[in-house]
């Protein structure tokens, strides 16, 4: 068992592209649910919109470019078309429309009378060649020290996805600090009475969730070039659930959370898949008769442990405020 | 007291009468819920810098009429108006931003926001609660003229020693401070209090009431819903009782004091007749 391997398997996936895209989703399930309140739980939608409205693009003869400011304008405008008729309504309408959106666009997608438009279930390849043409790293060469080393192709679509995700904790720290982001907060404690100070509620939901949309839109782009591939199959509802198990974790209504969250979260699932999966071939479970399979499916038993601790021990998250939390509706 | 150069000396006592300077006034507003009509208003008027209190028994739809008045409930009809001007079916933050600001019966205060914020949200004139304004342009001027204002705001209900503490962190007394500081921050012409004495102990009661006094001297006009005579006769120039969604009196407190109507509405018809 070579704990210093496990560890780095854990790290490089914490930093790397993945980690980055779950980051940047989660800055915007954030803002929809950290700041504004919003019951989202279909944010996979958001992602799955910009990954598609990329690769459509590209597929139709657009540039990579175009394609992304697609992607992008594709999740703002699933807010808008899910915001309009929910966001009047008591909170838990968004929870159910955006849940069953989630999966009728993913149900959708794989179906073979738009195949000629997403590729049904075998998805879009091969389109981000114009991204890869910019990494300035040579695509098969291993940089860094020690264990600590990257491919030039993850290591270029990693920096570029912490840079994005840089500029996303920039966005929000601006607009949380800003006069908008007060009006936003002040919607999530009580609608009632930020009407009643003059405040239009439905349209600061409606900005929230299609900001927070725009974000998801772009991280699921950034997975979907990092991967050449759309696949309806990366867009389940639990990805959804990751991600909030990740704002949670880092501490919802906070900068920061997220993307401590994100890193958390990836760290422990790939430590504990590689720990299981050393300790599986060292025949620690030979007793129990798990093979390699077994293995996996243990190892999100002990993430699932891990995040239990971890709230468990910080109910507000890793970054977020105890005395915050413990006010809640006194 | 409506005293002898009060703008409502000489109006009579009749419910739906016409005032000298009216700055709202109601017609034909009625709101049913299923089979239950609970405001049914032939005529109100409010007259400009009074203090009126709105009373009534139980259901009587006191609140129902100040969530119509304020857009946060729709009526099926009716018209009124403020200052000459239709606030049918305007939406409640237009409302506010109209000069019409109201407080609730359960306080609602933003519990995970400090309380200058709470008070800082009143503002209407900020442009960075625009997304792109909260962005790109610079709020911190108005902002720190709107915080300067929201803390004289503060000092005079008592709360700026509590200025950084979360308003979840208040006690309830404190947080109907709050709402009201919280409302004067939009700068209302007409402020609208959903039984501010509720639940609030005898000395605060007593230092609310000079505070809507004072509100009154300031230029505003107050109407607000309660329960307790002893404060309804100590404050109130003019006094509007609702019973079962109808207008049944109005007049100076001394006057409703006495009304029959009135002890009828609280107590019963029969009332005191032997049995």
């Amino acid at each position: 068992m070579n704990w210093a391997d496990i560890f780095f398997d854990g790290v490089l996936a914490a930093l790397g592209p993945v980690g980055a895209a779950y980051a940047l989703s989660a800055i915007g399930l954030n803002l929809q649910f950290g700041y504004g309140g919003l019951l989202n739980f279909g944010h996979v939608a958001f992602m799955m919109a910009g990954a598609y409205g990329t690769a459509i693009t590209v597929d139709l003869g657009g540039s990579l470019w175009l394609g992304i400011i697609v992607g992008i304008a594709c999740g703002g405008l699933l807010g808008l078309l899910l915001g309009i008729p929910t966001l009047r309504l008591r909170a838990d309408y968004l929870a159910i429309v955006t849940i069953s959106v989630g999966e009728i666009m993913r149900l959708v997608a794989r179906s073979s009378f738009v195949e000629p438009l997403t590729g049904g279930v075998f998805g879009i390849q091969a389109f981000a060649n114009e991204f890869f043409d910019l990494n300035p790293f040579s695509p098969g060469a291993r940089y860094g020290w020690g264990q600590f080393v990257f491919q030039g192709r993850a290591l270029f679509v990693s920096l570029v996805g912490w840079a994005l995700v840089g500029i996303g904790l920039l966005i929000t720290w601006k607009l949380i600090r800003s006069p908008w982001g007060r009006v936003v907060r002040a919607v999530r404690e009580d609608e009632d009475a930020a009407r009643s100070l003059g405040k239009n509620v439905f349209f600061y939901k409606l900005q929230a969730l299609m900001l927070g949309g725009a974000f998801g839109a772009l991280a699921g782009a950034l997975l979907a070039i990092e991967q050449q591939n759309v696949n309806p199959n990366s867009f389940e509802p639990k990805v959804t659930f990751f991600l909030y198990v990740i704002v949670i974790v880092g501490g919802a209504g906070t900068i920061i959370g997220p993307v401590v969250g994100a890193l958390t979260f990836q760290f422990l699932l790939f430590f504990f898949d590689s720990f299981m999966s050393s300790a599986q071939q060292q025949g620690w479970f030979n007793w129990a008769g798990f093979d390699a399979t077994d293995a996996a499916q243990v190892k999100l038993v002990l993430v699932g442990v891990g995040l239990m601790a971890l709230m468990a021990f910080r109910p507000q998250g890793l970054f977020g405020s105890r005395e915050e939390m413990l006010i809640g509706d006194r | 007291m409506a005293t002898a150069e009060s703008p409502l000396a000489g109006v009579p006592f009749e419910p739906g009468v016409a005032k000298p300077d009216p700055i709202l006034v109601v017609e034909h507003i009625r709101r049913s819920f299923g089979g239950l009509t609970a405001v049914d208003v032939g005529r109100l008027e409010i007259e400009r810098h009074t203090i009126t209190s709105l009373i009534g028994p139980n259901g009587a739809g006191k609140t129902t009429l100040f969530n119509l008045l304020t857009g946060f409930d729709k009526a099926d009809t009716g018209h009124w108006h403020l200052n000459g001007g239709a606030l049918v079916g305007i939406p409640a933050y237009r409302v506010a931003r109209k000069g019409v600001v109201r407080t609730f019966q359960l306080t609602r205060s933003l519990a995970r926001l400090t309380v200058l914020e709470n008070v800082l949200l009143g503002a209407t004139d900020q442009h960075g609660e625009g997304l792109l304004g909260g962005l790109f342009t610079s709020w911190r001027r108005l902002e720190r003229e709107n915080t300067g204002r929201a803390e004289e705001l503060l000092e005079r209900f008592d709360l700026i020693q509590m200025r950084d503490q979360f308003a979840g962190s208040l006690s309830g007394g404190q947080r109907k401070l709050l709402e009201m500081a919280r409302a004067l921050m939009v700068n209302p012409e007409l402020i609208m209090l959903d039984e501010p004495m509720a639940g609030v102990n005898p000395a605060l009661t007593q230092s609310l009431l000079h505070h809507i006094t004072a509100l009154r001297d300031d230029g505003k006009t107050v109407i607000f819903i309660e329960h307790d005579m002893d404060v309804v006769q100590e404050i109130s120039d003019w006094v509007i009782v609702l019973a079962q969604g109808n207008l049944i009196a109005e007049g100076p407190p001394s006057h409703i004091a006495a009304n029959d109507d009135v002890i009828d509405a609280y107590l019963g018809r029969h009332h005191g007749e032997a049995l």
